[in-house]
């Protein structure tokens, strides 16, 4: 035991270990809290920040087509590019709990409409402006505005009115919202001076690196920012290079032979063979990411909820987890939300793969035997087309006759997602449950993929919304959740894990289920030993 | 003939009819369904899979068998769309000569001052990839490279002195093209049709690996690369065989090639 | 006026007409293409809403020809625009691009060109005998795997297991010749295998084809050795289709990479056109396209006017 609980404390002292790991696998081993508490700490002192050193993260999502302004980011190398020299006025922590960035402290109304960031004071913006609320207020208008093409439209267009009321930003919604700070820290909305209207792309925040170099498709390096508001606390790196590594093989490959220090997206696949490697650990976390099949209920064939369910009882997802995931994740329930989300019900019953089930409901669903097409695309998530042939030989083992068809990746999401009537798609997930629904299943939401339009489902995610009480809102989120199993348009078999690998030189590293990488805050919060 | 047939030419000629007949006897002789999943992923060969399994648990073997089906289809058929086309719009420009000769020829220019690999992707991201549409594609992209070397070939023979005599005698167009210019063109462009096979083979490959090619659960041996490529930096096998059997299959193509013509003239137009 | 230079003049005219032609092609090509930049940007992001206020700032709401002519007009100007996407000069990223490209087509260059011509000789010199064979053999291996085979190979042994060469390609301006050099060892080897065996086997044939002539056995019956009859009158007759093998391949070698820097994550044009594409970028892909299509005009004329020159009967038409 004794060799076990040093091997684990020099897992934690190497950063591989973080403290919930290691105080659940002493607890397993008889250790008491209290002990293991003090071993912990010992080990993680022994792991103190050490300052210097270039931190490079090889990353999947880059092209060349990239741009520094904040409002246009999609894809990972942007946003782990900004994560380095941009910052929000709040972060969501590893524990879903809210941490103040350029917001110092916040506080909202008793109905949720009225929220109030004060701003913390004295800090700059990387050009040595003062940062202010003015700044803040005019970044959210960027945003809002008539003509703002941001990804963050959809999400801070409930805003009525704002106004900067000395060191404090204030904004009223038209519709109380009790999750607005977790909507607010979005990565789009970097805080930039004027708001960015004078030039979006000139890469000017409040963050704990500035931009040195960028080369779009290539790479970003950024160095220390040294008037950083975070202290010595964070920040290590005397530099850091986002480097662009689309192709899997080579983004591991460059991981291996050491010139870089972490990369994204590990192929679930080889992470357990790359874990083998002696110099390198594969980190992953279970997320609100999830994989689906969505499907059009108000298109036929699926407008029939007894040929949805056929599909539903159809797929085989153990095997999906097992041969997609390799184990790197959970099966889904068909409806959006897993534990990962504050307020879940865990006594909604797991629907398992069933044959006989799936041939029961295809039968009554009168379906004319035609076959059914699923649209797929390598991009459309990791392995997709693979799902999709699995998906096919379950079905037809069922006599559905599944179809599948490979689309280009190059305008899946354009012509393909959000118009065909079933194919595959993946949701990053959101930090409360309210967010995920309204994104996706809200009659009115422009992301609704599967058409779902339902009075009653709407009327209850406004009650939840508005309702102060836990335990209500939990069952009300319960009730949405089971209606969308049993009647929903998403067959969702899977949420995958963000699975990262990290060089044993990066210490305190630390998974955090919001995003990979630590949510892209690893260059802020690891260091070299 | 057969008695004369160097080492070299026969093992090309026997990997090269191995490789068509299985192709054609696929579903004969594949153990398994192309897409039925029968195993663990990655699993090492075994007397029930002999090359192991795929990356979702397929039998590698039958996906080889029916994935060399698919390719060596697609690249046959588009090789001979694209002499077909190409060398018979050659054989017609350098005939004719003048206007037409300067038309076809810029055409052509045209079509080949784009990057094929490029045009393909740019093509294939706007219609749909079945078949058919990636043979025609692949053929007439490639059918430009066979004029050019058809019509090199041709411009030199047509100004011999047996092709002056042919028009001088008044022999119509079709005569001076397939009587005259085609027997005495055939070495270079026999040589050309190996080196332009392979081509194919890689060009499909090509198109599999970046995501354009066959439709799933179709295999071919590009796809199946693609679809196990991660396993190489691991030792996995998975994605060798097939660019094995690539190589083995362009190599003994070529020797055939080589054989059948002892002296190779004019070559021209490369990958891409 | 030389008849060469009328026809030079001619071709060059001809390329003009012709590049305008591509541009035009390209331009219609990427308008056929379902969706635009405004959707292609916003992916998965895009509402109606945000959508239409791209579009907008990005112009694409006017008519496909105005935009078209604009483009022509700036081009004609030498302005390349900027970038639909991330509002970057297309000049200074083509600029970079291109000498990216340029760099590694250089160096492949340099050491196939000379290689390949090497053994071809040596395979000529001993023909059907032990070298011949084995060159042979060995070329035809290399041109039958797929380029990102042997890419993924070369980094599995080199790079993974030897640590001898970075598995990426990743140069910047700052570094030195030897560090960028490193730097890009396996891609220009992969390079360098691919070109290599089409050009050493035209140059075997070619050389071959005229080893037939009356001259050579002339040159044979005056007492010459072997290398010095191919060296001396061989090669040069057989310069012509030489030449054009060569020119296709270093056209291949500029345009032709795509696959090569993905797998290398390599910047340079050709993953910055496929980038392009998929993002609809279209003064980019036109920027792109239309320098890709002058490259290989001008090497095609090359080539045409060497093979016109080494024959005779060409060089004075009747």
């Amino acid at each position: 035991m004794k060799d076990q609980l040093d091997y684990m404390a020099q897992n934690v002292t190497a950063g591989k270990m973080t403290r919930r790991e290691f105080m659940g696998k002493a607890a397993a081993l008889g250790v008491s809290a209290a002990v293991a508490s003090s071993m912990f700490a010992d080990a993680a002192k022994a792991a103190s920040p050490v300052k210097g050193g270039v931190l490079k993260m090889g990353v999947q999502g880059g092209e060349s087509t990239n741009s520094q302004d904040p409002a246009l980011w999609a894809s990972d190398v942007p946003i782990a590019g900004g994560r380095n020299w941009a910052e929000t006025l709040v972060e969501v922590g590893p524990d879903g709990s809210l941490e103040g960035l350029v917001a110092e402290s916040w506080e909202g109304s008793a109905d949720a409409k009225t929220w109030r960031f004060k701003i913390r004071q004295g800090i700059e913006f990387s050009n040595g402006k003062s940062v202010t609320a003015e700044d803040v207020m005019r970044t959210m208008e960027r945003h809002t505005n008539e003509d703002s093409q941001s990804g963050a439209l959809g999400i801070v267009k409930g805003i009525e009115s704002m106004r900067a009321d000395g060191d404090v930003f204030e904004l009223k919604l038209g519709v109380g919202n009790a999750d607005m700070p977790y909507l607010i820290g979005d990565y789009h909305l970097a805080i930039q001076p004027n708001g960015g209207f004078d030039n979006p792309t000139e890469a000017v925040s409040t963050g704990p690196y500035t931009l040195e170099s960028d080369e779009p498709g290539v790479r970003m390096t950024f160095k220390r920012n040294p008037n950083y508001w975070g202290g010595d606390a964070v920040a290590h790196y005397d530099g850091v290079e986002v480097i662009t590594l689309n192709d899997a093989t080579a983004r591991t490959a460059a991981l291996q032979s050491g010139q870089v220090d972490i990369i994204n997206r590990v192929e679930p696949k080889i992470a357990q063979l790359l874990d083998r490697a002696p110099n390198l650990a594969v980190r992953n976390v279970s997320g609100r990411g999830h994989y689906v099949f969505i499907m059009h209920v108000d298109t036929a064939p699926f407008d029939v909820n007894e040929l949805r369910l056929a599909l539903k009882y159809a797929v085989n997802r153990e095997e999906m987890v097992e041969k997609i995931l390799r184990g790197y994740g959970g099966v889904g329930n068909d409806m959006p939300i897993n534990a990962a989300y504050p307020l879940f019900d865990e006594t909604i019953p797991q629907r398992e793969h069933d044959l006989a089930k799936a041939k029961e409901h295809y039968e009554k669903s009168g379906h004319d035997g035609s076959p059914i097409i699923l649209r797929t695309a390598d991009g459309a998530f990791p392995g997709a087309v693979d799902a999709a042939a699995l998906f096919q030989q379950s079905a037809q083992a069922a006599g559905i006759p599944l179809e599948i068809k490979r689309e280009p990746n190059d305008g899946y999401w354009s012509e393909v997602w959000n118009k065909q009537p079933f194919c595959c798609s993946y949701w990053g997930g959101r930090p409360v449950q309210d967010q995920m629904y309204s994104t996706a299943y809200l009659s009115s939401a422009d992301w609704n993929d599967t058409r779902w339009k339902v009075p009653a489902f709407d009327e209850m995610l406004l009650s939840a919304r508005a309702e102060l009480d836990e335990a209500k809102r939990k069952e009300t989120y319960s009730q949405m959740g089971q209606m969308l199993r049993n009647e929903g348009g998403l067959i969702l078999p899977m949420f995958n894990d963000f699975i990262d690998a990290v060089s044993n030189s990066v210490q305190g590293y630390e998974p955090d289920p919001n995003g990979p990488v630590m949510n892209w805050y690893a260059s802020k919060k690891t260091w070299k030993a | 003939m057969m008695k004369n047939i160097p080492l070299s030419a026969l093992i090309g000629l026997v990997i090269t009819a191995t490789y068509f007949i299985a192709a054609a006897l696929a579903p004969v002789i594949a153990p398994y369904g192309m897409a039925e999943v029968v195993g663990d992923v990655w699993e090492p060969s075994s007397a029930e899979h002999l090359l192991g399994t795929d990356q979702i648990g397929r039998d590698l073997l039958s996906r080889m068998i029916y994935g060399g089906r698919t390719t060596i289809w697609i690249a046959t058929l588009a090789t001979i769309l694209s002499f077909a086309t190409g060398s018979t719009l050659g054989f017609f420009a350098a005939v004719m000569g003048g206007w037409v000769d300067m038309a076809l020829s810029r055409l052509v220019d045209l079509f080949m001052s784009i990057p094929s690999l490029i045009l393909a992707l740019v093509i294939l991201s706007s219609i749909e990839a079945t078949v058919v549409t990636l043979i025609v594609l692949m053929g007439l992209l490639d059918s430009t490279r066979v004029y050019r070397l058809a019509r090199a070939v041709a411009v030199d023979i047509s100004v011999m002195d047996y092709v002056e005599a042919a028009r001088l005698r008044g022999e119509k167009l079709k005569w001076i093209i397939f009587r005259e210019i085609l027997p005495n063109a055939l070495s270079p462009l026999v040589a050309e049709l190996g080196l332009r096979f392979i081509f194919m083979v890689l060009f499909i490959s090509t198109l599999s690996f970046l995501g354009v090619g066959v439709q799933p659960p179709l295999a071919d041996w590009g796809g199946i690369v693609k679809e196990n490529k991660e396993g190489i930096n691991f030792g996995i096998g998975a994605a060798l065989y097939p660019a094995v059997a690539i190589a083995t299959l362009a190599i003994s193509v070529n020797l055939v090639a080589d054989w059948v013509l002892n002296r190779t003239t004019s070559l021209k137009g490369g990958r891409g | 006026m030389h008849p060469i230079v009328k026809l030079v003049a001619q071709r060059l005219a001809l390329g003009a007409l012709l590049l305008l032609a591509a541009s035009a092609l390209i331009f219609g090509l990427t308008e056929a293409l379902p969706g635009d930049a405004a959707q292609a940007i916003l992916g998965q992001a895009a509402t109606a809403e945000s959508l239409a206020n791209l579009r907008e700032e990005m112009g694409l709401n006017r008519p496909a020809l105005t935009r078209y002519f604009e483009w022509l007009g700036g081009i004609l100007t030498g302005d390349m625009g900027v970038a639909l996407t991330n509002k970057l000069d297309i000049a200074t990223s083509v600029a970079s691009r291109m000498s990216n490209t340029l760099f590694l087509a250089f160096w492949a260059a340099l050491i196939s060109v000379p290689l390949a011509i090497l053994l071809g000789l040596i395979a000529v010199r001993y023909q059907n005998r032990w070298p011949d064979k084995a060159i042979s053999g060995v070329t035809l291996a290399s041109i039958s795997l797929p380029e990102f085979m042997i890419a993924y190979i070369l980094i599995f042994f080199f790079a993974v297991k030897l640590f001898w060469a970075p598995s990426f390609a990743n140069i910047s301006p700052s570094m030195d010749l030897l560090d960028k050099l490193h730097a890009i060892a396996l891609p220009v080897a992969v390079l360098v295998m691919v070109v290599l065996a089409h050009m050493m086997r035209m140059t075997r044939a070619a050389i071959l084809n005229v080893m037939q002539s009356a001259y050579i056995e002339t040159a044979e019956l005056k007492g010459l050795t072997g290398f010095q009859v191919i060296a001396r009158h061989a090669f040069p007759n057989a310069i012509a289709p030489i030449v054009n093998v060569v020119m296709i391949n270093m056209a291949y070698l500029v345009v032709g990479v795509v696959v090569v820097e993905v797998v290398f994550a390599y910047p340079g044009m050709g993953q910055y056109l496929v980038d392009a594409v998929v993002k609809r970028d279209v003064p980019v892909v036109l920027a792109c396209g239309v320098i890709f299509a002058a490259v290989y005009i001008l090497l095609n004329i090359f080539a045409d006017v060497v093979s016109i020159l080494t024959n005779p009967r060409l060089r004075h038409p009747k």
